[in-house]
């Protein structure tokens, strides 16, 4: 069988969503932030929400999320995305409202927005991308930056003395009387990114049925900021995040 | 028939925001303007207009749900007292870049740092001068009365609209706590849906196959975009110096010499003036209702006729500036202030005028 | 009954990441020695005989640069 008898429409089982834009993604060859957008524009096309739909993009990365996926979206100041999507979603009951934040925005600079509307129990969803570091800035130290992890405010790697522990921060959600969903994916896979996607679906549902506050955290690779090839980053990131940062839901109710 | 309430002035931005369609209001607590979000809890307006009252987790939190909410066309309303405003200025900023309309109440106390919960005016600078960062300005409004507060939310949200920029109104201390009879003005219903997504083209009500994405940011790293954006704003503030300069004239005619004073303090010089008009000194008020766009104009028109000029603040002297950039060196430009949230009596105002008068 | 796949890469987007390459079960993908415009060595079906159209490269594409098509011989 020739190509060419293969490469027909008939045939496509998989192509760009068209609630993905065609603009070529700012981001490094192989970051996660690229896959994750991705993965959401899937979603809000499956469900047919795509009019009904407003995100809220953060400060670092993926401010600028919203060149990507085609949708209304505004864009927050450092951290306090959720205090945005908080009044969004109040003031318009119908739509589906997500945040999408990095781990300086949401577990450092925004711990009080993002606690809070969590305890809340907001009825939107938070996509969080931990990576480890400050990807936008230049490879800084992040709240969930490993320890011995070496960055650029940590050249010698984290210590407890200087820097304190990694901050569990889904751990702390997860406890929070509000939160109906949260769990940790990945997507260093094809495996993985399907089961990423099903996550991020379960929690656009449950932000319609007003079960309260749906977390997904996405442990993402930073191959520019941890000095790696894509490939090299993806394998360091199951060795090393994994144990930290255990994929699986904590919380299903 | 009209029908008055004998009410305070924090209570009317609270009844005012009810009654003119007001969508949301988020907010922190904070001496003296509590009774605001206080008032609105027990009003539930959620069971009649259907407008959302929140209690924020901070007053940086209120700000950016006010954000959130002006990006979707509402009408959000959000209220502090000075420490609260300046974790708001970021907040501001942001609104501000990305021409975002909201209405911000500063029912200012006593700096700086936590001051006092007295009265004061020490925060004209924050709100006339930007306050947050960047080249922004917001129209500011000076209520006197216990009824400015409450017309000045309509015509804050007016003016909000119309240039798509955050509004405050800048009270003090005395003019929130008052209590004084306020008219009620006729009922304005919140917009529909419809009505929002026909008026506010740029709101962020979902993208439908009839128009591109709406973004609401204040970011542009092109440098002629940014530059593009940064006119944008300042060929705004210029329409408002030009369309929407607001104060009032007390027996200003024949003045060989005016106070400039806002807020309570122009209450207070109304009855200077006529101590000095006992005396015979012909001693006229100049009242900033809009503390930006600022009455320059005013001001330099009065100049010929004048003597001297006088601003009198609850602050060791902060509009007075802008009295001197009108003035521009023309006729001596003097100021008198009490701090700490010690309000002077007319009286003392009159003593100091003479006193500068006669040096 | 087999299953016969092809991929077509969009190759002015493709970063050349190899995130595909290590995804593809059957070995199907590799970078080119030529580059895009923005010097990228982009991915390409080396041995398109191995594809069955599994979609793993798409799903993980960072760049969404890779649609997939599939028959059943």
């Amino acid at each position: 069988m020739e190509l060419k008898d293969i490469i027909k429409p008939e045939n496509k089982v998989y192509s760009k969503s068209p609630v993905l834009t065609n603009k070529v993604m700012h981001y490094c060859p192989g970051c996660s932030h690229g896959t994750v957008h991705k993965l959401i524009a899937e979603v809000i096309e499956e469900m047919g929400i795509q009019e009904k739909t407003i995100g809220i993009s953060p400060v670092g990365c993926s401010v600028f999320a919203y060149n990507y996926i085609d949708i209304d979206w505004q864009q927050a100041a450092h951290g306090r995305a959720p205090a945005l999507a908080t009044a969004t979603k109040r003031l318009c009951p119908d739509k589906y409202v997500f945040t999408y934040q990095g781990d300086g925005d949401l577990a450092s600079i925004g711990t009080a927005e993002i606690i809070h509307a969590c305890n809340r129990g907001e009825n939107i969803v938070v996509i969080f991308i931990n990576n480890a570091i400050y990807g936008m800035t230049g490879g800084q130290m992040a709240p969930t930056t490993l320890m011995g992890m070496k960055t650029s405010t940590s050249p010698y790697g984290r210590t407890e003395e200087l820097h304190g522990k990694p901050l569990k921060i889904t751990e702390l959600i997860a406890q929070l009387e509000g939160t109906c969903y949260v769990t940790r994916q990945s997507v260093q896979s094809a495996a993985a990114s399907r089961k990423t996607k099903r996550a991020i679906r379960k929690a656009f549902e449950n932000s319609a049925l007003n079960k309260g506050t749906s977390f997904v955290e996405v442990v993402s690779a930073c191959n520019s900021g941890w000095k790696l090839t894509p490939v090299k980053s993806n394998e360091w990131m199951v060795e090393n995040m994994f144990p930290s940062y255990p994929i699986g839901d904590l919380k299903d109710r | 028939m009209a029908e008055f309430i004998l009410m305070k002035g924090n209570e009317a931005i609270a009844i005012s925001a009810i009654r003119n369609g007001c969508d949301g209001y988020f907010g922190y607590p904070i001496t003296p303007q509590s009774e605001v979000m206080e008032t609105l809890m027990v009003e539930r307006p959620w069971e009649t207009t259907g407008m959302v009252v929140l209690q924020a987790e901070s007053e940086t939190s209120s700000i950016n749900m006010l954000y959130g909410g002006a990006s979707c066309g509402k009408k959000v309303l959000t209220s502090s007292s000075s420490p609260g405003l300046s974790l708001m200025c970021e907040g501001l900023s942001y609104l501000a870049g990305a021409e975002l309309p909201c209405v911000v109440v500063n029912v200012v106390r006593g700096g700086p740092g936590l001051g006092t919960i007295q009265p004061g005016q020490g925060d004209y600078f924050q709100a006339c001068k930007g306050g947050g960062h960047g080249d922004y300005k917001m129209v500011v409004l000076a209520p006197n009365s216990a009824q400015e507060m409450y017309d000045f939310v309509d015509l804050g949200f007016d003016l909000a609209f119309k240039y798509l920029t955050p509004v405050m109104i800048l009270a003090d201390g005395v003019v929130g706590q008052m209590m004084e009879k306020v008219e009620l003005r006729p009922v304005k219903p919140r917009w529909s849906d419809e009505e929002i997504k026909k008026n506010f083209k740029w709101a962020t009500t979902g993208k439908t196959p009839d128009r591109e994405q709406n973004v609401l940011t204040s970011l542009a790293l092109d440098a002629a975009v940014h530059e593009r954006l940064n006119h944008k704003l300042q060929s705004k503030y210029k329409q408002m110096e030009t369309e929407d300069v607001r104060f009032e004239s007390y027996m200003c005619e024949d003045a060989d010499h005016i106070i400039v004073a806002y807020g309570c303090m122009a209450r207070i010089c109304e009855n200077t003036v006529e101590l000095a008009r006992n005396e015979g000194i012909k001693l006229g008020l100049l009242r900033p209702i809009t503390l930006y766009p600022f009455p320059t104009i005013e001001i330099q028109r009065m100049v010929p006729q004048l003597k001297s000029i006088m601003s009198v603040e609850l602050s060791a002297g902060q509009m007075v500036e802008d009295v001197r950039l009108a003035v521009n060196g023309k006729i001596p430009v003097n100021f008198f202030g009490r701090l700490g949230g010690i309000v002077p009596s007319p009286h003392e105002v009159y003593e100091a005028f003479k006193k500068e008068i006669n040096k | 009954m087999a299953l016969r796949g092809a991929i077509v890469v969009d190759t002015e987007k493709c970063k050349g990441c190899s995130v595909c390459l290590v995804n593809c079960p059957t070995n199907t993908i590799a970078l080119a020695k030529e580059v895009n415009s923005k010097g990228y060595n982009y991915a390409y079906m080396a041995f398109p005989e191995n594809c069955t159209g599994c979609t793993n490269c798409a799903t993980v594409c960072p760049d969404t640069c890779i649609t997939v098509y599939r028959v059943k011989v």
